[in-house]
């Protein structure tokens, strides 16, 4: 009974406690690795949001096209008056 | 307290301790993640926010641009009339007439005339666009039609600058005409006839 209780007190110490150290480290390793890529992440949509910060110029850009559209339609209104039409 | 007792207290001890001090890391490695993510949600909520009205307004950019699509199309075909328009639209972008006039279906199937044949009236039309709208005498530059009266300039300039503008006076050349300073005399075999006409030898032996 003595040698049993002998090994298994050994065993706790000399297999069970490296086995949980082994564990925990890549647990440890895992977890670590992931803040560098949510550190990206952060940075790269930081400067995704400033990029699209552009996307206000949108609203000039339809009515530069809107007045544009209307500036050929005017023109094309003079060219359908001007050149005689295709027999 | 036996040995063996010691032993087993001894490893749980250390186990514990093992998790105490990894536990604890892997918690501080999973604020700064929490953190990080907070930054990440914060930006893609400034990106939602900056994208949502993206659809509306290219939508609307879209429709303009198609109703500026339909007016020029409509425009070509009714004065050029469909082959020359295809012909033409084939000409400048080659292939692109496989594709036809969006508005107008049927373009598709038109074979596309060469290049050569509506190349008149194309240069006529932008003849008339560039010499006879009235749109275009509000041209900046001035008056669209060319100076034909002093109109030579540009094309001097095209030359090594020798006596196109500069000096403005030079000698007169060649020194001809009644007030030239070398007078000749009028010869007087001007006016009669050939001794000898083109062709014959000075023998006369023909």
């Amino acid at each position: 009974m003595t040698a049993l209780q002998w090994i298994g007190a050994l065993a706790v110490l000399l297999v069970v406690f490296p086995i949980v150290v082994i564990l925990l480290r890549e647990v440890l390793a895992a977890v670590s690795s992931i803040v560098p890529s949510v550190r990206s992440l952060a940075d790269v949509t930081a400067a995704a949001s400033k990029d699209l910060d552009a996307t206000a110029l949108l609203l000039t850009t339809e009515d530069q096209v809107k007045q544009t559209v209307a500036g050929v339609a005017g023109y094309g209104g003079s060219l359908d008056t001007i050149i005689d039409d295709a027999e | 307290m036996s040995g063996q007792a010691i032993v087993l207290v001894i490893g749980v001890v250390l186990i514990i301790a093992a998790l105490v001090v990894f536990l604890l890391a892997v918690i501080m490695r999973l604020r700064t993640i929490t953190k990080g993510l907070d930054v990440v949600i914060g930006n893609v909520g400034e990106i939602l926010q900056k994208t949502a009205p993206v659809n509306e307004v290219v939508g609307s950019i879209n429709s303009q641009l198609d109703a500026g699509v339909d007016l020029l199309e409509g425009l070509l075909v009714k004065k050029a009339g469909l082959p020359d328009a295809v012909g033409l639209v084939d000409g400048l972008y080659p292939g692109a007439a496989a594709a036809g006039f969006r508005s107008i279906p049927e373009a598709a199937a038109v074979v596309p005339p060469r290049i050569g044949e509506v190349y008149t009236k194309g240069t006529l039309t932008l003849a008339r666009l560039g010499r006879e709208a009235p749109i275009a005498a509000g041209n900046p530059a001035g008056f669209p039609l060319r100076d034909v009266e002093s109109g030579s300039l540009q094309a001097r300039l095209l030359y090594p600058e020798i006596r196109q503008s500069r000096p403005e006076r030079m000698p007169r050349s060649p020194v001809i005409g009644t007030d030239s300073p070398e007078q000749y005399e009028r010869r007087d075999d001007i006016g009669e006839p050939r001794k000898h006409m083109p062709g014959q030898s000075a023998g006369g032996a023909a």
